[in-house]
């Protein structure tokens, strides 16, 4: 009888036991990262020039997923990276000296004439107003401000900037006198002239861009979601023994696949959503292919979207 | 050679056997094709099965293939159904002998050249041949539907305990019926945008599009055609597990008559997603609720039945209390478990789905693309799964699965399932709780869960397989009289509870 309890308590002190090792065995293996948002990134040098534009001749090209031929009648130009923290932290202190934005509370804001409303099913109303370009208490967004102007934390002064509404980016692009691409520009210039699935050709490695669990350098910090590469990144270097490939595009154009998601222009009947392009560090593989489409209100922001200009 | 064809009887002519041996073609479907996605993939495990395989995947044809591969798997789902209405539903041994030989090869087929297409190069030969299988599958259920044909007088019932008209027409059989006829005219609402591919229709998934604002009338019946035959095989299953819990009494007669009308309405609504986009889906909502009702009255009728018979097989008269009824509930948690997963489900996608509708343009459309479609994805790959687990928990009953294996085996398939089912739910819809800067320990623990759970569920069939492999092996093993009792004149006979 003695026997059969202290079996039955030897069974059950097991069972605890295994339970307790499988509890520490997931929290170690799951709980361990979170993005990191105190201490700088690593720091990397990727050679490449965020001020560079690389030119798209006018033309045909397969466009989407079916492949079917567009043409863009006029040539243009297009940024070569993302918009870097950098470039956009000296733009508003530019900006709101001219008062081309403005701060409100802990919010930049700017004008926006609004869009034309069709009363579809779902569509909201974008009125005219002040609209949301950068919130400034959001403890991801990778700018600074100490009352007078703008700054990038330290190690973030070449990732593309992020946590930036379509508003915002657009405005950006107006300041300057250039433009956010359309959809089509963008997918032109990402893929060329051919049908490939990726700006460097058919198949994606790990080397090739910054998406989920690609461990690059930053995951390693972050976790499989990982953080920002720096702009260009992935261009053949090798940083601290991880190897690139040279993954631009057929027109020269860097992180068109992956890192941050990028806004485009274009306005559509019947939805308030813009679409964003190019997948990011969140997201799988597939959601990289050129023709692969994300959408979102104007006023979205987040950690894993971005945006260049075209003019 | 005997007993080759012994087996060979066994596998492709009893109901059990042909049950068996979808289950086996679909659990080896997912464990290969389950490498390229998910955390095998991370894993780089992926690659290495595409190279072994000798697989030829083109980027832009993903969804395609994703596409032809649930299409098979739905196939082998659908034939398990048809296999189990055949035995459960009075009719013609011959009747029953020609629906399953067809779907069999259909589903077969469909299988493997509609796999061959997708993942091994553009063979349209075995293009043909996937549509060929799946004409076979159709042609079976117009063979399922006339030999349910309800208005016989040979089925009619008289025993007020069943639900029946005036005249005594079956009204199980009729919501038999309905939902075969409604079956293959939705099987029909998705045929046409797939017979127009190439020509006008280009391969999509019902995710991708979901935020654009104007839809052609084939996408419209493609997404459709995904909802209601999903919803069907649902519905089916429900009465399936009336027949197999011998469902009868008050509840019965309330029941059918939600089902019937559930099930005309949901599908009228889902056909009118073309014609009329705006109204369609509160039509949708008006029918499901008296589906919704009706299978909760099944489950209270299942669990009650399985209370009482085990409280007086334990000889507990008068009134039990609270303990003893819960005890005895769950005693077969395969019997058990089979409903609860009815109910579970009310809980991972019913309750989600509503709140998805309800708060559509507050919540849901504040956040990206990208997480709605993380949801929508999440959502039905949980109802599918839920069937699956409901499915597997009563051919685990069929198959006489007894004593501690029994218990193990339907413990384990319930808490594993049901624990994944609940992670997916938490990630999917992670964006209420977490922002995207902060969900990756979110991510972490709830993938990590989802995988343990769903692996153990897997091996839990594993388990059940390699038992009922091992079975085959023997001279008069379990399956020899399976196979016996499984004569085809009596249709019934093999599959009394």
């Amino acid at each position: 009888m003695s026997d059969a309890r202290s079996q039955t308590a030897d069974r059950k002190r097991s069972g605890v036991l295994l339970a307790r090792v499988v509890l520490l065995a997931a929290f170690v293996l799951a709980g361990c990262t979170g993005q990191a948002q105190g201490a700088p990134p690593p720091a990397f040098d990727t050679g490449v020039d965020p001020d560079a534009w690389a030119q798209v001749p006018a033309g045909e090209f397969l466009c989407g997923q079916h492949e079917k031929e567009t043409t863009i009648a006029l040539p243009y130009e297009i940024m070569v990276t993302d918009v870097t923290n950098a470039q956009f932290a000296r733009y508003l202190n530019e900006a709101l000296v001219q008062g081309a934005v403005m701060l409100k509370g802990d919010r930049i804001v700017g004008y926006y004439p609004g869009d034309i409303f069709h009363g579809h099913k779902h569509e909201d109303k974008i009125e005219a107003g002040d609209w949301l370009h950068v919130p400034l208490s959001d403890s991801i967004l990778r700018l600074t401000y100490d009352g007078r102007s703008f700054d990038v934390k330290q190690g973030y002064e070449n990732h593309p900037m992020t946590v930036v509404t379509w508003f915002g980016a657009k405005a950006y692009c107006e300041f300057y006198g250039w433009r956010l691409p359309s959809e089509i520009e963008w997918e032109k210039a990402a893929r060329g002239t051919d049908n490939r699935a990726f700006p460097w050709g058919e198949t994606i490695e790990r080397q090739s861009a910054n998406f989920y669990a690609s461990r690059d350098p930053f995951e390693a910090v972050a976790g499989k979601q990982g953080d920002t590469t720096p702009v260009g990144f992935y261009n053949g270097r090798v940083y601290n023994g991880f190897w690139t490939e040279d993954a631009r595009s057929a027109f020269g154009l860097y992180d068109m696949a992956g890192n941050v998601w990028q806004w485009v222009s274009d306005i559509n009947e019947g939805t308030h959503d813009r679409y964003l392009r190019g997948g990011s560090k969140i997201n799988y593989e597939y959601d990289l292919r050129i023709w692969s489409r994300n959408s979102a209100r104007p006023d979205y922001y987040s950690p894993s979207v971005g945006f260049r200009c075209a003019r | 050679m005997k007993a080759v064809s012994d087996r060979f009887r066994y596998l492709f002519r009893s109901t059990k056997g042909l049950i068996l041996v979808a289950i086996t073609l679909i659990a080896i479907v997912t464990a290969t094709w389950g490498m390229l996605s998910g955390p095998l993939k991370e894993w780089g495990i992926g690659d290495v099965a595409i190279r072994l395989y000798g697989m030829r995947l083109v980027e832009a044809e993903r969804e395609g293939r994703i596409i032809l591969l649930y299409h098979t798997i739905a196939m082998a789902v659908v034939a398990i159904e048809v296999y189990l209405i055949t035995a459960l539903v009075p009719m013609k041994p011959q009747q029953q002998a020609n629906i399953n030989a067809t779907i069999t090869v259909g589903y077969i087929v469909a299988m493997i050249f509609g796999l061959a297409f997708g993942y091994f190069g553009h063979n349209f030969v075995f293009h043909g041949l996937f549509v060929f299988g799946q004409s076979l599958v159709f042609f079976a259920g117009l063979m399922l539907a006339v030999a349910l044909w309800p208005w016989r007088r040979e089925y009619h019932v008289q025993d007020p305990a069943y639900a029946h008209t005036r005249g005594g027409v079956d009204l199980e059989r009729v919501a038999f019926f309905t939902m075969a006829a409604a079956t293959l005219g939705s099987a029909l609402f998705g045929a046409v945008p797939g017979s127009l591919w190439g020509r006008g229709q280009e391969t999509f998934l019902a995710e991708d599009i979901v935020r654009i604002p104007f839809k052609t009338p084939l996408q419209l019946a493609v997404i459709g055609h995904l909802h209601i035959m999903l919803a069907l095989i649902a519905v089916a299953l429900t009465l399936i597990l009336g027949r197999w819990f011998g469902f009868k009494g008050r509840l019965h007669t309330l029941a059918m008559p939600m089902m019937i009308a559930g099930t005309l309405i949901i599908t009228g609504g889902v056909w009118a997603v073309v014609p009329f986009e705006p109204i369609a889906h509160m039509i949708i909502n008006i029918g499901s609720f008296p589906v919704l009702v009706a299978s909760w009255l099944l489950v209270y009728y299942g669990w009650r039945k399985i209370m009482q018979g085990r409280l007086a097989a334990q000889g507990i008269s008068g009134a039990p209390c609270f303990r003893q009824k819960l005890s005895a509930l769950l005693c077969d948690p395969l019997r058990f478990g089979m409903l609860w997963q009815m109910v579970y489900m009310n809980f991972v996608v019913t309750a989600v789905g509503i709140f998805m509708a309800i708060r559509l343009d507050e919540v849901i459309r504040r956040w990206p693309l990208r997480e709605e479609k993380v949801v929508l994805t999440g959502h039905w790959h949980i109802l599918a799964g839920i069937i699956a687990t409901i499915i597997l928990l009563l051919y685990a009953d069929m198959a006489g699965l007894e004593g501690r294996a029994r218990q193990w085996f339907g413990w384990v398939v319930i808490i594993a399932s049901d624990i994944a089912f609940a992670a997916v739910s938490l990630y999917e819809t992670k964006r209420l709780f977490v922002s995207e800067a902060g969900q990756q320990p979110l991510v972490n623990i709830t993938m990590l869960v989802t995988d343990a759970a769903l692996a153990t569920t897997l091996l839990a069939l594993a388990t059940l397989l390699v038992w009922r492999l091992v079975d085959l092996f023997r001279r008069d093993g379990r399956w020899a009289w399976e196979s016996a009792e499984a004569a085809l004149e009596a249709p019934q006979a093999e599959m009394i509870p």
